[in-house]
């Protein structure tokens, strides 16, 4: 057995462990599959994290080191990720600066301070800019061409006024009919919304298990690099 | 005052992202690189602070022989970095192989236990219960659900006069219906979820920034 076939076997060993530990559900056999869930993967999880950030800094790095275009980009986003990093690995490490979370009396620490007026704000308005190009995707993709594309009109209609209380107020001098849009919105999300969510949720895991399979048999092994598809 | 220079360095990225409305410019874009440096940071913070810390480092602070066998793990975590030198590359391949191969089984079962089973036992329901839910919910469930999975399952080349993949491509049909439904009922939902998102910001910038600076002075 050579080195490119014993990662294989090893693959199929830790694969197998969750899988009979399911199955025979005495200590000894369900110990080492505890273990491994709790704190080993979790540990390897983040050394394979801090590996893929350890990528981005090198990538920037040869950026700047060739100058090549948008390079002062790449400076602001490794100042960044060492301000906040720096806080974050020395306030989780060594409680230092008062750890990552707020102090004792209610004071921010330098980490939380970033998270709150940084991070947070950032993200948030990422998502909320989306609401533009969704709103504009919304244009092309309602259309109703034909009897689909008709049903994904309503249903996003009725969706998206029964999520408000606007959409209630239309009616809302019928008497009887004051939750019109939101009864509807309620009977789409729970029944064919539900139908086809269903549907896709088992083709999906279907698909996963069969694929998780590939990976333990050996017969799926992209994972492992170029050299050892074939 | 920390709180008013928090508010006005967090609406001055909140506009950075917001100009690219107008057009791709320097300022979104400085505002850009610094979001991904920091989420990044976060994320070394976060997964320090609520993984390797409770899992690694404080079980061998206190007790260092009892928790030795953390150090396989470790050595693990330590060998996927074994690809930054060509020679010792395929040594990073374990640590890889192990965690690939562990979160297969694991995903394995709990994909077919956790979500095919319990999703078959929700849409296979006794036929005794003829209530009015049962005409206007689970009935309806019941058949979207076959007609989905026949279109993604069973879609076959439609040929004239073979009655059974006539049947199969109307079934199919009506699970493209249930389909666009639930994509439309989706999109519906993701334009409102981000639509509140935009009111949120647009409520931070005037109340907490315009209106709450001119609060102070």
């Amino acid at each position: 057995m050579n080195k490119y076939k014993f990662p294989l076997v090893l693959c199929f060993f830790f694969g197998t462990i969750p899988i009979v530990a399911h199955f025979v559900n005495v200590e000894w056999v369900t110990a080492p599959s505890k273990a491994l869930n709790d704190t080993w993967m979790p540990i390897i999880y983040v050394f394979a994290i801090l590996l893929g950030i350890v990528n981005v800094v090198q990538n920037s790095w040869t950026k700047i080191k060739r100058r090549e275009q948008g390079w002062f980009y790449a400076v602001v986003l490794l100042a960044g990720l060492f301000s906040m990093g720096f806080f974050g690995f020395t306030g989780a490490i060594w409680d230092t600066f008062g750890g990552t979370n707020l102090r004792p009396d209610g004071s921010a620490t330098p980490f939380h301070w970033m998270a709150t007026h940084m991070f947070i704000p950032l993200q948030s308005t990422m998502f909320a800019l989306l609401s533009f190009y969704v709103a504009s995707a919304a244009y092309r993709a309602f259309r109703a061409r034909n009897l689909s594309a008709t049903l994904l009109l309503i249903a996003g209609v009725f969706v998206m006024l029964g999520r408000v209380p606007f959409g209630d107020m239309i009616f809302s001098w019928l008497p009887g009919a004051e939750n019109t849009f939101s009864g509807i919105t309620e009977w789409l999300m729970d029944c064919p919304n539900a139908a086809a969510q269903r549907a896709i949720m088992i083709g999906a895991a279907l698909g996963a298990a069969s694929m998780a399979l590939k990976v333990l048999l050996g017969i799926e092994r992209s994972y492992m690099g170029k050299e050892q598809e074939d | 005052m920390d709180d008013l220079v928090g508010v006005w360095v967090a609406a001055l990225l909140t506009l950075g992202l917001f100009s690219f409305l107008y057009k791709d410019n320097p300022y979104f874009r400085f505002t850009e690189a610094l979001f991904a440096g920091i989420s990044l940071g976060y994320y070394i913070g976060n997964e320090l602070g609520n993984t390797l810390r409770p899992n690694l480092l404080e079980p061998l602070r206190q007790d260092f022989s009892g928790n030795l066998h953390l150090l396989i793990p470790t050595a693990m975590g330590i060998l996927l970095y074994a690809r930054y030198k060509k020679s010792l590359a395929w040594l990073g391949k374990y640590s890889l192989a192990a965690y690939v191969g562990y979160y297969a089984g694991y995903n394995m079962i709990l994909k077919l236990h956790g979500e095919v089973l319990p999703q078959i036992q929700s849409t296979i329901l006794p036929l005794n219960q003829f209530s009015a839910k049962f005409f206007h919910t689970d009935l309806i469930i019941l058949i979207g659900v076959l007609a989905v999975l026949v279109y993604f399952f069973f879609s076959k080349e439609v040929k004239e006069g073979e009655l059974s993949s006539q049947v199969f491509a109307k079934v199919s049909v009506l699970g493209t219906w249930f389909l666009m439904v639930s994509f439309g009922a989706a999109f519906g939902y993701t334009v409102m979820a981000r639509i509140s998102l935009l009111i949120g910001r647009f409520n931070f910038l005037l109340n907490d920034w315009i209106l709450g600076t001119f609060a102070r002075f």
